[in-house]
């Protein structure tokens, strides 16, 4: 049986685990601080944690521009990044 | 389609954080039927975020935990657009239509983030801000951290951050040292916040907390390496891992914009202008806790617990909260004068630094608009996908564009960037529920 408290999820094909609780953005930055690219593009990580700033913006399961800090990590979700 | 339109509540609170929380118990204890939304995924808001290290507090859990079968909690939901006493909603369940007797606006604060060279670079984050990433998992073991900004969140911030691993460096107040000691001095007439003080006091034992400090620069190349501040002392280059800089809290107003709700202003920043009974300048609309100013947790229980009570039209049990509201204002009023924003802290953008991090628009291009409309227009400035919240906030703050109080002169409708497939959804219910 395989640990409920621990998500496995792949950002950008990586294998990552986090614990139960933790939002998307807390699994990407366990393989890449680079979120996304500005227009001129310079890589860019979270800055506000909390829904607002969408520096943290990021595809996932195929659906583009979501914010990684307000979407809880679940199983087997694929994440890509800018990065 | 489903018509997936059509719920209706006696009362609906936009924001689950403790002002919410409060009017929703206290509306549906008069029985009434509460829709209780929030973008979030789990009700609590900022100050009462879920964190996977540590339970909350008691007094936290004692609100979120009881939520009655009269209150509908609806997770991930943002206010798209609103409509005669109704607002669109975008949901894990795609777009809904959330009809009301009465509105409570408690859409809480958010961090005031202010630009200075190097702050767009990968580990530079808020202080609420890194607080918020922790409490969710983020990677903070050993993490080399300086906490640095104005105000008691940054004493929060790193207790937090202390608490899941982090080596927390210092903490870096703007505020002089005789404004902050005279703040804890007056602590005095607010008991339980000086126990608090205490808690955290002791939660902080060893990290060196520096007063009249600020951070001028960050360095790295495409992340942060090192941080530069400036203080009593003179300047001093610090390597860190992390720097969580934020200055304090501004109110939510976007929603009462679009709403029509006439705003005012405490400083620099807009706020919702509500009477002694917490009601908007548009009827059926209340609003409680930061959205009307800055005022705290404290403040936001008891203005939620009066809104709840007034959107149910019982005007008399929320006339008998009215003084401890005004003590707690109080409190927050104190704390605003303590921690005021020195000049230099304004100053610190540099000609190239960008100040719209959505479009990379520096300082320089801002020169020689009278106004952000116009600015936004000719810069892209604002007109990302923050929709100006966090460069609109800040250009505010430095003096730049002062802010329109005028509600005529709002938020334009989607309040957040949505997908093409949920507009389309919505027009669909706009026509009855058919599509077109």
């Amino acid at each position: 049986m395989s640990d409920p408290a621990i998500i496995r999820l792949q950002i950008d094909g990586q294998a990552v685990e986090v614990r139960s609780g933790s939002n998307v953005a807390a699994a990407i930055a366990q393989a890449t601080l680079y979120f996304h690219r500005s227009p001129s593009g310079q890589p860019r990580a979270p800055l506000c944690g909390m829904g607002v700033c969408f520096e943290c913006r990021v595809d996932i399961d195929g659906v583009g521009q979501l914010r990684a800090c307000m979407i809880p990590a679940r199983e087997g979700m694929r994440v890509r990044t800018d990065g | 389609m489903a018509e997936r339109a059509g719920e209706h509540y006696d009362v609906l609170i936009a924001g689950a954080g403790p002002a919410g929380l409060a009017a929703a118990h206290t509306a549906a204890s008069h029985g009434a039927r509460v829709g209780l939304i929030d973008a979030q995924a789990r009700p609590g808001g900022q100050v009462w975020r879920h964190d996977i290290a540590s339970p909350l507090p008691r007094a936290a859990r004692k609100v979120i935990d009881s939520l009655s079968d009269r209150i509908e909690f609806l997770a991930q939901t943002q206010v798209l657009m609103a409509q005669e006493r109704s607002l669109l909603v975008d949901s894990p369940r795609g777009a809904r239509r959330l009809s009301y007797g009465a509105l409570v606006l408690a859409t809480g604060a958010r961090e005031l983030l202010l630009p200075f060279p190097g702050w767009t670079l990968p580990g530079v984050t808020g202080a609420g801000g890194a607080q918020a990433l922790a409490k969710q998992g983020w990677p903070m073991t050993g993490k080399r951290v300086l906490v640095a900004g104005s105000g008691p969140l940054l004493l929060a911030a790193a207790a937090t951050l202390r608490a899941h691993g982090a080596h927390v460096l210092g903490i870096l107040e703007q505020a002089p040292q005789r404004a902050v000691q005279g703040f804890a001095a007056s602590l005095v007439r607010w008991p339980g916040k000086a126990a608090q003080a205490l808690t955290l006091r002791a939660r902080l034992l060893g990290i060196p907390y520096r007063t009249g400090t600020l951070v001028r620069a960050a360095f790295g190349e495409d992340r942060l390496r090192m941080a530069e501040i400036e203080g009593p002392h003179g300047v001093e280059r610090i390597e860190c891992d992390h720097l969580a800089v934020g200055y304090g809290l501004v109110p939510n107003v976007e929603l009462a914009q679009l709403l029509g709700c006439q705003l005012q202003r405490s400083g620099a920043h807009a706020q919702v202008a509500v009477d002694e009974s917490l009601r908007t300048s548009v009827e059926h609309v209340y609003a409680a806790g930061e959205a009307c100013g800055i005022g705290g947790r404290d403040t936001a229980l008891i203005e939620g617990e009066m809104a709840g009570h007034h959107a149910v039209g019982a005007s008399v049990a929320a006339a008998a909260l009215q003084s401890h509201r005004r003590h707690a204002r109080a409190f927050a009023e104190r704390l605003r004068q303590s921690f005021a924003l020195r000049p230099r802290v304004h100053a610190l953008a540099a000609e190239e630094t960008l100040i719209c991090r959505c479009e990379d628009v520096p300082l320089s291009a801002l020169q020689g608009f009278t106004s952000l409309r116009e600015a936004k227009l000719a810069t892209r400035c604002g007109m990302g996908a923050c929709q100006g919240r966090i460069c609109g906030a800040a250009l505010v703050e430095l003096g730049w564009f002062p802010q329109s109080d005028n509600p005529d002169d709002g938020r334009r409708p989607p309040l957040f960037p949505i997908r093409l497939a949920t507009l389309a959804e919505s027009f669909s219910i706009d026509s009855q529920g058919v599509l077109p």
